[in-house]
């Protein structure tokens, strides 16, 4: 283990390290806000919600259904196309962001869709008692009264996504997974691989980290 | 408070508050349809305390939540202060529902927000400016005895407590109706009488119409003017509490003046007097209309028969006195027979027998006897 040349290696994983944060941060963002309005679209179209809609509500479960399944490494090249035609091209860490945004923005979905199921219907009957109108409902009792809640799935979900990151170094993504591949795991160097595997296990102890103590200012009960 | 709605009990068009026209609730549920509402026809007047009692799945809170259209009707007519709800547009029921306050059992506050923020919700709901926001709120507040708690968050209060925030929530925007739903059936006996004394307040400080949903007769004795009897969807009996608990003429209502009054012995208590008292064992009913204690005081000087209270209790509904008194009757079989045809021309007594031929109480709740003793 003593031939591993840490003074070329660190600037690369330095440049690995900003790679995935800018592939997981732009991801994030995107589901973030299309997988909140996907989730709270399942939520209220629910039978006996608020704007009950069969249609809609078969049609967004049967997407969404189709998609998260699908092994991450087969849904990336699958996306090729659609990549294509949004960045302009099927590699590189652009390209990886169009698979990563709307996988994370489905199983956020997801997310936010069991995260309001659980809420008390008993607030939301108050809030219609009192006259108010469906999309004031969505933003001053389902969001804030769930708020706790949603942060700790919004946090499974930074951890999902740091993990969809180590997957697209195949589309030439780079990365910390891409990293520790091709840096530790494809030249036996085991000591490269485990630093690398280390820093992302650091980071998604901060990232949880920071989840928890966010949702626990958000409740208060 | 200053501000109380401009109609008060005297409504000068005389409009009932509520009115239910062969008002008809059906749910389809995979067990086949269920009526929780069926063709119920009932008028709440304007000011009234009007109580709905029911045992559960009686329907009492489909029928509530058709004042403000929570729940929309199937067929029939639900009119609030002479306006239809029947195939308004939900903008149009929203106006309708600022007009109607809510109260519930779990209370339904937001955890999110502050006490001053969950009175405020539905003023904001009404656009009002938020200066004026801040005045209500206090005002409010100041009214429910919770002047101190602005600040503080639900989960930080009592079940009294989040209650009052709740009446004091539901009367934010000025609402003419108040509509409460088991508002005290989460709440211990005190606070219970704590909120029902506030509830009292709204109605008669306020002259706000309150509509009372709840499965304790305690709530509609000390509260109501109005009762409905509900069971099984349909209003089965209603009208001025006294008249209703008094003489009640349906089975359920019966029910429930006997658990919740406790006046008359149950089968098993029954069975246990005439095991000690071997006379002659008659319950004497107590009502405002008939002078029942001093005619009974009077007969048992005149005849020569001795009697004894053995059980029993008067209490009052509606401000006026209720309840009844068991008595054992010892003396000559013809002298007790003649002081009971005596008693019975002013009020109503019913004649239990003796262990050695005894009468059942037909109205009788609570323990069965064993019959081991006979």
């Amino acid at each position: 283990m003593n031939g591993t040349d840490w003074d070329y290696l660190l600037p690369l994983l330095w440049e690995a390290l900003r790679d995935t944060a800018f592939m997981v941060t732009v991801a994030l963002a995107v589901a973030a806000v299309v997988g909140l309005a996907l989730g709270v679209g399942l939520y209220v179209t629910r039978r006996g919600s608020l704007r009950q809609n069969r249609v809609l509500h078969t049609a967004e479960n049967a997407v969404i259904n189709v998609i998260r399944p699908i092994p991450f490494v087969i849904f990336v090249a699958a996306m090729g196309p659609l990549t294509l035609a949004l960045v302009g091209s099927r590699i590189g860490r652009e390209a990886a962001i169009v698979p990563m945004s709307i996988m994370a923005s489905v199983a956020f979905a997801r997310l936010v869709e069991q995260t309001l199921v659980a809420l008390d219907p008993g607030v939301v009957e108050a809030a219609r008692a009192m006259g108010a109108s469906r999309w004031r409902i969505v933003w001053s009792v389902l969001l804030p009264e769930t708020l706790g809640p949603l942060i700790l799935a919004f946090t499974f979900l930074v951890v999902a996504v740091i993990d969809m990151s180590a997957v697209v170094g195949i589309v030439g993504a780079g990365g910390l997974g891409d990293f520790a591949i091709r840096h530790g795991y494809q030249r036996f160097n085991w000591e490269v691989a485990w630093v690398t595997v280390g820093l992302i296990v650091v980071l998604v102890q901060i990232v949880q980290l920071l989840g928890n103590t966010l949702a626990r200012r958000a409740l208060r009960r | 408070m200053s501000t109380a709605p401009a109609q008060g009990p005297s409504s000068p068009d005389d409009v009932p508050a509520i009115s239910f026209t062969n008002a008809t609730k059906v749910f389809s549920t995979p067990a086949g349809e269920v009526r929780a509402v069926d063709d119920v026809t009932l008028d709440v007047a304007a000011g009234e305390v009007f109580g709905v009692i029911g045992y559960s799945g009686a329907g009492k809170s489909t029928l509530v939540r058709l004042v403000n259209a929570l729940e929309p009707l199937t067929s029939g007519s639900v009119r609030v202060h002479g306006q239809e709800l029947a195939g308004l547009p939900e903008p149009a029921l929203r106006r309708v529902r600022l007009g109607i306050g809510m109260v519930f059992q779990q209370f339904n506050l937001l955890s999110s927000r502050t006490v001053a923020a969950n009175v405020a919700y539905p003023l904001a709901v009404a656009k009002v400016p938020r200066a004026e926001r801040r005045a209500r709120v206090a005002e409010l507040l100041e009214f429910v005895g919770l002047g101190d708690k602005a600040r503080a968050y639900p989960s930080q209060l009592s079940g009294g407590q989040k209650q009052r925030v709740g009446i004091a929530r539901a009367l934010a925007a000025h609402p003419r109706i108040l509509l409460a739903d088991e508002a005290t059936s989460a709440l211990d006996p005190e606070t219970t009488q704590d909120v029902l004394d506030l509830l009292r307040r709204v109605n008669r400080e306020l002259g706000v119409t309150v509509m009372v949903i709840t499965h304790e007769m305690e709530v509609v004795k000390y509260l109501c003017d109005r009762v409905a009897v509900m069971e099984r969807g349909a209003v089965v009996e209603h009208g001025d509490v006294y008249s209703v608990f008094a003489r009640p003429q349906h089975p359920a209502t019966r029910r429930f003046v006997a658990t919740a009054m406790r006046d008359r012995p149950s089968p098993a208590a029954l069975e246990r007097l005439r095991h000690r008292h071997p006379g002659r064992i008659v319950t004497v009913s107590v009502r405002e209309d008939g002078t029942s204690t001093t005619d009974l005081t009077r007969a048992l000087r005149e005849h020569p028969v001795d009697g004894t209270v053995v059980y029993g209790g008067i209490t009052e509904i509606a401000e006026r006195p209720y309840g009844s008194l068991t008595l054992e009757l010892t003396g000559e079989d013809a002298a007790i027979d003649a002081f009971l045809a005596d008693l019975g021309r002013t009020t109503t007594v019913l004649d239990l027998g003796t262990a050695d031929a005894p009468i059942e109480d037909p109205d009788a709740v609570g323990p069965r006897a064993t019959g081991g003793v006979r």
